[in-house]
This record gives structure tokens, sequence and C-alpha cells, in this order.
């Protein structure tokens, strides 16, 4: 009996988890109109979830261009298709690359700090000392970071896409010797505008939801401990990261048919 | 410079290198900034055999791409596929003893159709049909018959 009370205990702290991080999600929308009134909020967020996020994914972005230009060509070329690169290069990085892997690296570089910030105020008791003074915390503190999350994702994927086209284009065409004109211009014929690249937005759009949210949820969520923020941090990262693997599936089978 | 300037500052340039990345992504990368935007007006077609020619395939005329499949369907009264193209509307001059053929982008490449103009002062209008066509090359077919041929000199 004692498992079958475990697993119960199990289902239910799950569902109760699952509401509460609904609820949240509905209380920082209702926070919009607050934070619009307030700009510098959105301002300042924007900064430390998207600026600062910039260089890891410049540099991923280059290097993951440049092994996606060496494995294709070694790959197409035994083909005789190396004419093809501009199109396996671009096609990977906009549908695929592009999204996730700037996703998992901001749920490790921006989602993890945001989860430790909120986990600190809350241990700090700074969130309740703001709501001692009638400012709602949801509004103030959390809807700022989530709308920053979410406008930061797809600019940062949309770089990271450009730049690892251009590390591909770096190793093909460069140094492999694939032609210039031939790199880009079978990547213009073959890419297509609102099946790939709007896709991509998309998705990036939706795993910034996700993204934030989990983040910021955990650190609301977690027990106000120096161990509790840890194990937010911990959270926010695992979490998120299986979050945007398998929707990213869901995603692209609704996708691309 | 004070500190909210600085931040702004950083965050516009973020923004702007956001919106250019994707700005590049439509116009460099994808296929917005070759697409013929505008007006398009619809040419029939029948053929016996498209093969594996799919919606939004390239139409040309020698060689240039003057429009896009739009539609496929099959025709159960005369047993024959009806391939629907939009052609671009500055290429209204196609005559109306034109020559629409399947054709494949090299051995294993994709299906289009090809357009031969014919000699006809009359200009195809919107909504009118070719009426000479040349089906699809199916390998099989090819194949099929290289071998039959094959075997009937080896009979004699």
């Amino acid at each position: 009996m004692d498992w079958l009370a475990a697993l119960g205990r199990v289902g239910l702290s799950f569902a109760a988890r699952l509401g509460r991080a609904s609820l949240l999600f509905v209380a920082m929308l209702r926070g919009l109109p607050e934070m619009l009134r307030r700009p510098h909020l959105l301002l300042e967020q924007l900064l430390s979830v998207g600026v600062l996020t910039v260089l890891i994914i410049a540099v991923s972005g280059i290097f993951v261009g440049m092994v996606l230009g060496l494995q294709g060509y070694y790959i197409l070329s035994r083909f005789g298709a190396e004419a093809t690169l501009g199109v396996m290069v671009a096609a990977s990085l906009v549908r695929e690359l592009g999204p996730v892997v700037t996703a998992l690296l901001f749920a490790g570089r921006a989602g993890s700090a945001l989860s430790a910030e909120i986990g600190l105020m809350k241990a700090t008791e700074q969130l309740s000392g703001l709501e001692m003074m009638a400012v709602n915390p949801e509004h103030r503190v959390l809807t700022p970071r989530l709308i920053a999350g979410i406008l930061s994702m797809p600019l940062l994927a949309a770089l990271f896409s450009v730049l690892g086209v251009y590390g591909g284009w770096f190793v093909g065409v460069g140094l492999l010797g694939v032609d210039d004109g031939t790199y880009w211009a079978q990547m213009q014929s073959q890419i297509d505008w609102s099946d790939d690249v709007v896709n991509g937005v998309i998705k990036s759009v939706v795993f910034g939801v996700v993204c934030s949210w989990i983040a910021i949820f955990q650190g609301y969520d977690c027990v106000p401990t120096s161990e509790g923020v840890s194990r937010a941090t911990t959270r926010t990262v695992v979490h998120s990261s299986l979050a945007v693997l398998g929707l990213d599936f869901v995603l692209t089978a609704l996708m691309f048919k | 410079m004070s500190k909210t300037r600085r931040i702004e500052i950083l965050v516009g340039a973020f923004m702007a290198a956001g919106l250019v990345a994707l700005f590049f992504l439509a116009m460099q990368v994808s296929n917005l900034g070759s697409m013929h935007g505008g007006d398009t007006y619809k040419i029939l077609a029948r053929f016996d055999n498209i093969g594996g020619l799919k919606v939004k395939a390239p139409v040309t005329m020698a060689g240039v791409e003057v429009g896009r499949v739009l539609d496929i369907y099959y025709d159960a009264k005369d047993f024959r596929a009806v391939v629907v193209m939009g052609i671009y509307s500055q290429f209204d001059a196609v005559p109306d003893d034109t020559f629409a053929k399947i054709l494949t982008a090299g051995l294993l490449g994709e299906q289009y159709v090809g357009l031969d103009p014919g000699g006809s002062s009359v200009v195809l209008k919107a909504g009118s049909e070719i009426a000479v066509t040349q089906s699809a090359l199916v390998l099989e077919d090819v194949i099929g018959q290289f071998i039959y041929g094959k075997a009937q000199e080896g009979a004699k």
C-alpha cells in the first residue's frame, strides 16, 4: 500500500505544481498593462536576459555553422553534391539547430540566472517586502522578465542562424572551395520563407515562452533556503532542456509535413 | 552618459542586430528576396502522367522561371491529370499553341514544367488551356521499353 500512496503523492504534487505554474502565468500576463507604463523595467531585463546572452549565442552559432560546413562537405562530396552545402547548412540551422540550440543555451545562461535571482529575492524576503509596500511582486518583478525572455529568444535564434550560415560559408567556401555563388544561390532557391524561416521563428517564440516560464516559476516556487535556490536553478536547466527537446519534436511533426 | 542611457543603447543595439538577422534570413537565406510577388494568371494543362511533379514546382520558358504550379488534380472524366499553373503577369505573351512538358532537373532532380512557345500570334488568356502536352518521363517505363526492345532483338 505504501508504494501506491507514494505514487499518489507524486501525482498530486505534480498536478499542484502544474496548477501553480499556470496560475502564475496568468498572473504575469495580467501585469502587462502595468509593465507597459514602466518600460524601463522591461529594458533592464532585456539587457540581462537578451544582451548578455548574445556573446555565447554568437560564438556557438559560428562554431555550429562551421562544424555543419565541415561535416556536410565530407558527406556531400562523396556524392558530388557539394553544391548543396549551403542548403544543408541553412536548412538545418533555420529549421532545427537555430531555435533548439539557442533555447538550450538560453536556459543555461539566462534561465538559470533568472531562477537564482528570483529564488534569492524570495529567500531574502524581498518579494514579501514588495508586497508589504502594496506592490504586486508578480507584476513588478516577474512580468518584465517573462516578456524580455519571449522577445529575446526569436532575436537570439535569428542571430544564431545567420552567424551559423556565415560559419558554414567560411568553412565551405573559404577553406574547402565550394563556389561562393552556388552556396548562396542554392540556399535561396531551396529555403522557403514561410515554410522554413517563419516556422523556425514560431518555434523560437514557443521556446522563449517555455524557457522563461519554467525559469521564473522554479525561482518563484523554490524552497526559500540556499539549498532550495540551488535545486531550483538545477531544475530550471533540466526541465527547460527536456521541454525544449520534447516540444521541438511535436512542433516539427506539426509544421513540416 | 547615464546608466539608463547606456542600457537603452545596448538593448537598442541588440534589438537592431536581431531584426537585421531576421531580415537577412528573409532576403539572403530564403527565397523571399527572389520571390516574384504580385499578380499571376492561371493557365491549365492536361497530362497523361505527371510523374513526381509537385505543387509549387517552377514553370519555366527557355529556362527562365515564369510561374509556379498552383494546383494538381485528377480529372476523372478523361483520366488525365490537370496541372494549374500561375504565370507571373509580366509574362503575358504566351502563344496559345505553346507546348508544355514535364522535365527533370538533372538525372534525379525535382521535376518542373517547361513551356516551349509556339508561333501563334494569339496569346493565352487567364483560365485557358494548353492543348499540346508531353508527360513526365517515368524511368521504369523507359527501362521497361529498353528491355522489351532487347528481348525482341534476341528473338529474331
